[in-house]
């Protein structure tokens, strides 16, 4: 009896978070890769149509973080994940949930560009006809042109849509990817370290389309570049040896963050 | 990082790069190179040279079963001697006989027999097959071309030497003065020898062939690949993808490369045991050979296709996964079609290895003397390596080079398919 009132007194305090906009929100979350421990209680909630960064020195959870939000994790030989993470008021660790549902809603953007060894236009076309989004071919064009269009990679391509994906240059098959992900219309899109493979000029060209993504999705992005964070974010979480030490507005965290140990990653002193 | 760090390790500017201790050693990691490159040329050249052994040996026996020596005889026939609507019950002894005396017009009736035992004892059922194959030859005069029988084939190949006295070879002075005529009057030619190809096996090496061989390894193989081919896959499909990492899937695991390994003879045994003992199913049938042979390719087939499956890179999987796909999407839309090249290069080279594999083919009965191709997997049957085993214990001199022609045959069917296997892996496969 216990419980339950305070599993209905959590669901009604997340019905109220989501009111005020928050998209997910991760409650306690601990993650184990075995014995190990990679994270530590992670309380961290993600507002709707904001850019949030992770942050923090390598192996220090944010990718796996990142990963608990689409139960990207399952596929880990392993992994255990504790706590509750919600999207809107679903929780997405209920037993009862489909993942290939909470995937649709949570697309997903890698760190290595990684398009299908198929065509530009099968790329787009793979996720909106696994999920029965197209009823006839015209409705699964329009989908691919304004997927390409959002992506800013329609004029690039427009004339070359049954070449390979991966004929492309890296920072097109990492706009490809995002595309491809934006095709499926989700909610939230996870991005994990999008530009590290990519040039300047191709990072850019990224960042420029995280910012015009933003008024339709909500996105988390993790970065190894402070300046990227700085850029692309609204709010900004960093986290250290698995533990979340602050999340804030992005403003506030790189000209005042309450944590020293954010203060001393962010000057360049560890990491 | 720290300075300690720096003045811990010798400073780099004080090595010496000129000085002989550093060139000597430098000579000899180099020399340690040359030496490593020279092993290998000289494990390839042997390796090559014992294949070029191999191969010139069988092809300096075996030529010679790659053209047959036969007489070129004119018979006359008319429909009196022969009733056009049962052409089989015509005296066909009768009519070649006449006919081959025609070639030696002043023979003794008391050498007729000798004479005749040149010429291929079949001659009157090869004229009457020809005959009921083309009705047409039954008006007038035709010419058939009938095989020597071995002693004289062997005589014209030079198998048999003239100079060993009459008594210690399988044919006599009176019958070599014939021969001799023979040629002289241009009834003897060596052309090519269709019928090793297109002749199933007979006791009589001038007549003997590898159809029935061909065919019988043919339908083995099929049967074999239907069935190890989508159990296998679906086997490492589940073991590779679904399975969860347990005691009971190591053993399994365990298990397969273990039955990989196994001697083929042991499936021989198992086939015979199961197969024929058990479910009753024929002997020396295709049928029970492809399922043997499909046991015996089934763990290498696993293995391979599980390894294959891994190496498809996992950001794939991630990107099937990334936008919703299931399990079983991901693997059928993405994995496979993407291990596929390497799996089917995988199946190929395996069957190429079912093709030669000669024990558990005996144990079943494979190694029957079956005179006619089979008409499908339930007929009896032998297959390429059993009937290199038939020929081989044969005791006639013609089998000896028909033996080392059929190895050649396997080899060229083995050649072939590992041909296709690689043309497969370069024309289809990724490299990641």
């Amino acid at each position: 009896m216990n419980i339950m009132s305070e599993a209905a007194v959590e669901k009604a305090l997340d019905k109220k978070m989501s009111t005020v906009n928050f998209k997910m929100v991760g409650k306690d979350v601990s993650v184990y890769y075995g014995e190990k421990r990679a994270l530590f209680d992670v309380n961290l909630n993600v507002r709707k149509n904001t850019v949030t960064a992770l942050i923090g020195p390598s192996g220090c959870g944010k990718s796996t973080f990142l990963r608990t939000l689409n139960r990207m994790n399952d596929t880990i030989e392993g992994c255990r994940v504790v706590g509750k993470i919600t999207l809107d008021t679903d929780d997405i660790y209920d037993p009862t949930v489909d993942v290939v549902e909470l995937r649709a809603r949570v697309g997903m953007v890698f760190q290595k560009p990684n398009p299908f060894p198929k065509s530009i236009y099968e790329n787009i076309a793979y996720g909106p006809r696994i999920h029965g989004l197209a009823r006839h071919k015209a409705d699964m064009d329009e989908i691919v042109e304004n997927s390409l269009q959002k992506a800013g990679l329609w004029n690039e391509v427009k004339d070359r849509l049954q070449e390979p994906g991966t004929g492309l240059s890296g920072g097109q098959q990492q706009r490809l990817c995002i595309a491809r992900a934006v095709a499926v219309s989700p909610e939230v899109i996870l991005m994990d370290e999008p530009c590290s493979a990519l040039d300047p000029i191709a990072t850019a060209k990224v960042e420029e389309l995280i910012h015009e993504l933003r008024s339709n999705f909500t996105i988390v992005i993790v970065t190894h570049s402070m300046q990227q964070a700085a850029r692309v974010s609204q709010r900004t979480a960093m986290f250290h040896l698995g533990n979340l030490v602050e999340e804030n507005e992005t403003d506030k965290m790189f000209t005042n963050p309450d944590d020293q140990r954010t203060q001393d990653y962010i000057m360049g002193r560890f990491g | 990082m720290s300075s300690a760090a720096i003045t811990d390790t010798v400073s780099p500017a004080g090595v010496n790069w000129h000085s002989d201790e550093m060139k000597a050693r430098r000579k000899a990691r180099y020399a340690a190179d040359r030496r490593l490159q020279i092993y290998g040329i000289i494990a390839i050249t042997f390796a090559l040279g014992f294949l070029a052994i191999l191969v010139g040996s069988l092809s300096f026996t075996g030529y010679k079963a790659f053209t047959q020596t036969v007489a070129t005889v004119e018979i006359v026939l008319s429909t009196a001697k022969v009733d056009p609507a049962n052409i089989g019950e015509a005296d066909w002894r009768g009519i070649v006989r006449g006919a081959l005396r025609g070639l030696v017009p002043d023979m003794k009736r008391s050498e007729e027999r000798k004479f005749f035992e040149m010429f291929t004892s079949s001659a009157p059922f090869l004229v009457r097959d020809a005959v009921v194959a083309d009705p047409s030859k039954l008006t007038g005069k035709s010419s058939f071309a009938i095989p020597m029988a071995d002693p004289v084939d062997q005589l014209a190949k030079a198998g048999i030497s003239r100079d060993v006295p009459e008594n210690q070879r399988r044919i006599n002075d009176k019958q070599i003065g014939i021969y001799d005529q023979l040629v002289a009057n241009g009834v003897i030619s060596t052309p090519f020898n269709w019928g090793l190809f297109f002749n199933a096996d007979s006791r009589f090496p001038e007549l003997a062939g590898l159809a029935g061989a061909i065919s019988g390894s043919f339908w083995s193989l099929l049967v074999c690949f239907l069935i190890s081919f989508p159990i296998g896959i679906a086997a490492a499909i589940y073991l590779e993808e679904f399975a969860p990492k347990n005691r009971i899937t190591d053993l399994i695991e365990v298990n397969i490369n273990n039955l990989a390994a196994v001697p083929s003879v042991v499936f021989g045994l198992l086939g015979l045991a199961v197969f024929l003992g058990w479910m009753g199913l024929p002997r020396s049938a295709p049928l029970v050979g492809g399922l043997v042979l499909a046991l015996m390719t089934l763990p290498t087939l696993i293995i391979v296709t599980r390894v294959s499956l891994k190496s498809v890179p996992s950001s794939i999987r991630e990107a099937a996964l990334g936008v919703g796909a299931s399990k079983h999407e991901m693997i059928f839309h993405h994995i496979l079609p993407l291990a596929m090249p390497t799996v089917m290069t995988g199946a190929i080279i395996s069957l190429a290895r079912a093709l030669g594999e000669t024990a558990p083919l005996l144990l079943i009965g494979m190694n029957a003397f079956i005179t006619s191709p089979p008409e499908g997997v339930f007929a009896a049957s032998t297959a390429l390596p059993t009937q290199i085993y038939i020929w081989a214990d044969s005791p006639e001199r013609g089998f000896v080079s028909r033996t080392s022609a059929a190895i050649l045959v396997l080899l060229a069917f083995l050649v072939l398919m590992n041909g296709i296997a690689i043309f497969l892996r370069q024309r289809f496969e990724r490299r990641w």
